[in-house]
């Protein structure tokens, strides 16, 4: 399950990871990533801040990307770099997908790189949350 | 219109630079287990330590955007993470959003290590946005292993507006 640096070539796409979360995931993350801001799982709290629903929170959605990278290079590579920015907002019950295109594949260092460009897409097709990665493989 | 003053104060520039105390995270098995599980992962590396040494890990990774847990004091609260409270700008912005994360990964990091981390404002924005005047702030935050050794370095940006 492991993605060898050989195999990768600049402008594939790595396979796309599904999320849909319910309110219970969003719960769970509260609680595993200590963000206890209500409008992530409070609706009338959530309303009261001028929002039309719950919001996914951010950090999750850059988890998610990380947790793209991770099941796409396995265990004998590691992530080097993961950052996203939050663009658009994400609710709960709707599909997040997931999604990565290698951008550049070089050697530095002695190590074996790869730079993607990463991103979450909301069911309207919008990337809600771009971003890039490096990630190092054998 | 006249033009409004700056929502950034005197205060609030001169905080930029300035590095937090430090604080600690533990990174412990069962906080990993509960951020893997509350992401979605189904990689037993994340769940069970014989697999994670097998895979070659010194014991339960940190899964991509876990950088431990602080220790919660309920006598110092508002410290937990090291920084003080933000200085008000100079007209009240009610409502905040996370605006972005990038982590810089330079080190592993396993279930049973303690971190050391401090931060720093590295800049204060204001912008018109579509969400009317906000105040854009990034912050980077540096973490440390018990050897001394940097193993992640967060931006993070908060918008409020």
């Amino acid at each position: 399950m492991s993605t060898t640096w050989d195999a990768v070539s600049e402008g594939m796409e790595i396979p796309t990871l599904a999320k849909n979360c319910n309110t219970q995931q969003l719960v769970h993350w509260a609680a595993a990533s200590g963000d206890f801001y209500q409008i992530h799982y409070d609706h009338n709290f959530a309303k009261a801040t001028g929002l039309e629903n719950i919001i996914v929170h951010g950090a999750l959605k850059h988890a998610f990307l990380g947790q793209l990278l991770h099941d796409w290079i396995g265990n004998e590579g590691s992530i080097k770099k993961v950052g996203c920015s939050y663009r658009g907002m994400d609710f709960p019950d709707q599909d997040i997908q997931c999604k990565g295109i290698v951008t550049r594949k070089y050697e530095e260092n002695g190590e074996k790189l790869v730079d993607l460009e990463i991103w979450t897409e909301n069911p309207q097709g919008q990337r809600t949350s771009p971003g890039v990665a490096t990630v190092q493989l054998p | 219109m006249a033009e409004q003053d700056s929502l950034i104060t005197e205060e609030m520039q001169a905080t930029i630079g300035v590095e937090s105390e430090p604080w600690t995270l533990e990174i412990d098995k069962t906080s990993v287990r509960m951020f893997a599980r509350s992401v979605g992962y189904t990689d037993p590396v994340f769940y069970d330590e014989e697999e994670a040494k097998r895979a070659g890990y010194r014991n339960l990774p940190a899964p991509a955007g876990y950088l431990g847990t602080p220790i919660f004091n309920p006598n110092r609260a508002s410290e937990a993470r090291g920084s003080r409270p933000n200085p008000e700008p100079s007209r009240p912005l009610k409502r905040m959003l996370n605006g972005g994360t990038d982590v810089e990964y330079t080190g592993q990091i396993c279930a049973g290590d303690i971190l050391t981390a401090t931060n720093h404002v590295s800049a204060i924005e204001e912008r018109q946005g579509r969400l009317g005047e906000m105040l854009i702030t990034t912050s980077k935050t540096v973490y440390k292993n018990e050897t001394g050794e940097t193993v992640a370095i967060v931006t993070g940006t908060g918008i409020r507006y």
